[in-house]
């Protein structure tokens, strides 16, 4: 077990450092291949040389890529000092460098927006998970009923609906049809029931969308699990239908799903980008679209950093779940 | 649309599903019924992915002939009605968005532009990015797909280490970045075709692991199976094999495949356009006309309502239709 779990770490690590070199190469090269000075995307169009020149030099612009990308995981561990001339600029760790539009430092804007984009997420998951999981079973062990047929018709229309239009659809008909909510962000550490009440219209439509694909996945998953020979066997021995399903079908189940739990997870706690957009929800995927809009790499590469270690480290708990619920993994 | 049919991406089409599984069942065999004959029965039998596959055929004509049919109506996207705009609210004058024997889905706010011709055009967009980004996905993941099933060792590490990294990636965040940072002009193009063409591309490239995965899978279980030895021990070679006894036995999973994947592109290019990534104005998309009606939820709602549908509608059609492809090749389905 601790063996396979140094492995998985080890190919975390490197997915990270990948990921990183990746996002560099999209910035850095792609502007380049297309004529694009970043320095001077900085300072603005009617910039002079010098002031141009001079970012270029504090930022370090003008580096081979390998060092930028060697001073940015420095910056992370032991902080980093911009200089240029008599133009110093001490960056403490764990530094991500500044905004290149707002001047800010990265690393509380992250900290800031995390917490929002994990309420958001996790909150939503609990609900998708309970009502998807609940559904797609009752509908594989009542196959073909009017429940059944009902659910896989609400299910296909939930995946075929993006959340920006039922986002839209909900506040139009909750907040400024019947009034119900105001449809306002609130922070938690403002008020705790306000910021329930903001969450639960965002919450509400991101878990429909994810429910509806749980739903499919865990009812075919069901119906295929239901007609293996050991479930027979189980029967057949006289086990209590209960004991059947809940024990032995669900254990086989549940692990594809906790597969798409993972990803889905350590994706939206990334940054739920269009949910944030739609619902004006201050968290890591609104500030990464308005970075990404802005060409303001320092923030698009924190928050990538950020979301692809929340996707690896659900990966991990998954795989160790995994394990746990499957020992054949922990031998391959 | 229906013109680039040399691609096993583009062969969603109900037809043409069914004559490329016959071709690829052996046609000279024993009288039985091929797969591609018995998929067709039970695809026939099946209502809902009928249905689905008409309203997809639907969409493809209305797309095709969206300038003949607007200016059969008189209409087109790009003109303002400011006339038919209330001053004081800049929304349109009249019950609904202004919906009228002129404009059959109202109009714009502010601007007045006609909605229907401005949904028609954007079915072009959407039904374009969605099958072409299916195309690229289908012929990348097919050919590293079977590369890695069919040659292992270090070829198969290197091409699954890949897959596994891109599906491991936060995808929307790189396909918004990359979009955002290409060039407005390249290869000749410019402004949204350029757009368009970055969007096939993106969308493509991270779609590919998907039938990647599969096609790797099914390909490891079929080249040991006893006719690809028969094969082997007549003297094939290993291009031989591969096209005329391999690709044929994986047209069935790369069908399903793609008809699952169009939905879930025109979804993703709604996205990108909703977030202001996508087409540029004043070209018309779903997605844009969505992201734009945010400003008016609450004075204009079917300035919403009509674009969400129409996405909801073309999605919903390719997933019942794909459903349909999948239960009626799959050969453990009962039915």
């Amino acid at each position: 077990m601790l063996a396979y779990l140094i492995r998985r770490l080890f190919a975390a690590a490197v997915m990270l450092v990948v990921i990183v070199l990746v996002v560099f190469s999209i910035f850095f090269l792609v502007p380049k291949w297309a004529g694009v000075d970043i320095a001077t995307s900085f300072v603005g169009k009617q910039a002079d040389p010098h002031a141009v020149e001079a970012v270029r030099e504090k930022l370090g612009l003008s580096d081979p890529i390998y060092a930028q990308v060697w001073h940015f995981f420095k910056g992370i561990f032991v902080g980093r000092t911009y200089a240029a001339g008599g133009d110093v600029t001490h960056c403490a760790a764990p530094c991500f460098g500044y905004s290149f539009r707002s001047e800010q430092a990265v690393w509380p804007v992250l900290t800031d927006r995390f917490p929002v984009t994990l309420g958001l997420a996790l909150g939503a998951a609990v609900l998708w998970l309970v009502f998807g999981v609940a559904a797609g079973v009752l509908s594989a062990l009542k196959r073909g009923s009017l429940w059944d047929r009902g659910a896989m018709v609400v299910a296909l229309s939930g995946v075929s609906l993006p959340i920006y239009f039922t986002g839209l659809l909900a506040s139009s008909i909750f907040v400024f049809g019947l009034h119900w909510m105001d449809g306002k962000y609130v922070s938690i550490s403002d008020s705790f029931t306000g910021w329930l009440g903001g969450m639960i219209l965002p919450w509400v439509t991101l878990a429909f969308l994810y429910a509806a694909m749980y739903a499919r996945i865990t009812r075919a998953t069901m119906m295929e699990v239901l007609g293996e020979d050991y479930i027979r066997t189980a029967r057949a021995k006289g086990l209590a239908e209960q004991v059947v399903i809940g024990k032995h079908a669900m254990r086989s189940t549940m692990t594809p799903i906790l597969t798409m739990l993972g990803m889905d997870l350590g994706a939206l706690i990334g940054g739920a980008i269009l949910t944030e957009t739609t619902f004006s929800i201050p968290g890591l995927g609104q500030a990464v679209l308005t970075a990404i809009k802005n060409q303001d790499l320092p923030i698009i590469l924190g928050v990538t950093l950020i979301t692809s270690l929340a996707v690896l480290v659900a990966n991990l708990v998954v795989d160790i779940l995994y394990a746990v619920i499957d020992p054949r993994v922990r031998l391959s | 649309m229906t013109a680039p049919l040399h691609e096993p991406a583009a062969e969603a089409a109900p037809g043409a599903a069914e004559e490329a599984a016959v071709a690829a069942a052996d046609a000279k065999a024993v009288q039985g019924r091929s797969l591609g004959r018995i998929a067709w029965e039970r695809l026939k039998r099946d209502k809902l992915a009928l249905t689905g596959g008409v309203v997809v055929l639907l969409l493809i004509v209305i797309a095709l002939l969206a300038p003949v049919i607007t200016s059969l109506l008189g209409q087109d996207p790009d003109v303002y009605h400011e006339s038919l705009i209330d001053p004081l609210f800049s929304t349109p004058k009249g019950s609904l968005g202004g919906i009228s024997g002129d404009h059959l889905l109202g109009v714009e706010p502010v601007n007045g532009r006609d909605i229907f011709a401005r949904i028609l055009y954007g079915a072009r967009i959407s039904l374009l990015v969605g099958f072409l980004s299916a195309v690229v996905a289908v012929v990348i993941g097919t050919v590293l797909g079977i590369l890695a099933g069919f040659f292992g060792g270090w070829v198969d590490s290197l091409i699954s280490r890949v897959m596994d990294g891109l599906l491991a990636f936060p995808q929307l965040l790189f396909i918004i970045a990359l979009v955002s940072v290409m060039p407005n002009e390249m290869l000749g193009l410019s402004g949204t075709g350029v757009r368009i063409f970055v969007m096939i591309l993106v969308i493509g490239f991270f779609g590919w692991p998907y039938i990647g995965r599969v096609v790797r899978g099914q390909t490891l279980s079929l080249r040991e199976r006893e006719y690809v030895e028969a094969a082997r021990s007549l003297g094939a070679g290993r291009i031989y094999i591969l096209f005329k006894e391999l690709l044929p036995n994986l047209v069935a999973p790369i069908i399903v495949y793609t008809t699952m994947m169009i939905p879930t592109n025109i979804l993703t290019e709604a996205a990108l356009s909703f977030l202001g990534v996508g087409v540029k104005p004043p070209t018309s998309s779903w997605g844009q006309m969505l992201s734009s009606a945010i400003d008016y939820y609450d004075s204009d709602p079917m300035y919403m309502v009509i674009p969400g549908v129409a996405i909801f509608i073309t999605v919903l059609a390719f997933n019942l239709f794909g459903d349909g492809v999948r239960d009626a090749l799959d050969p453990k389905g009962s039915r």
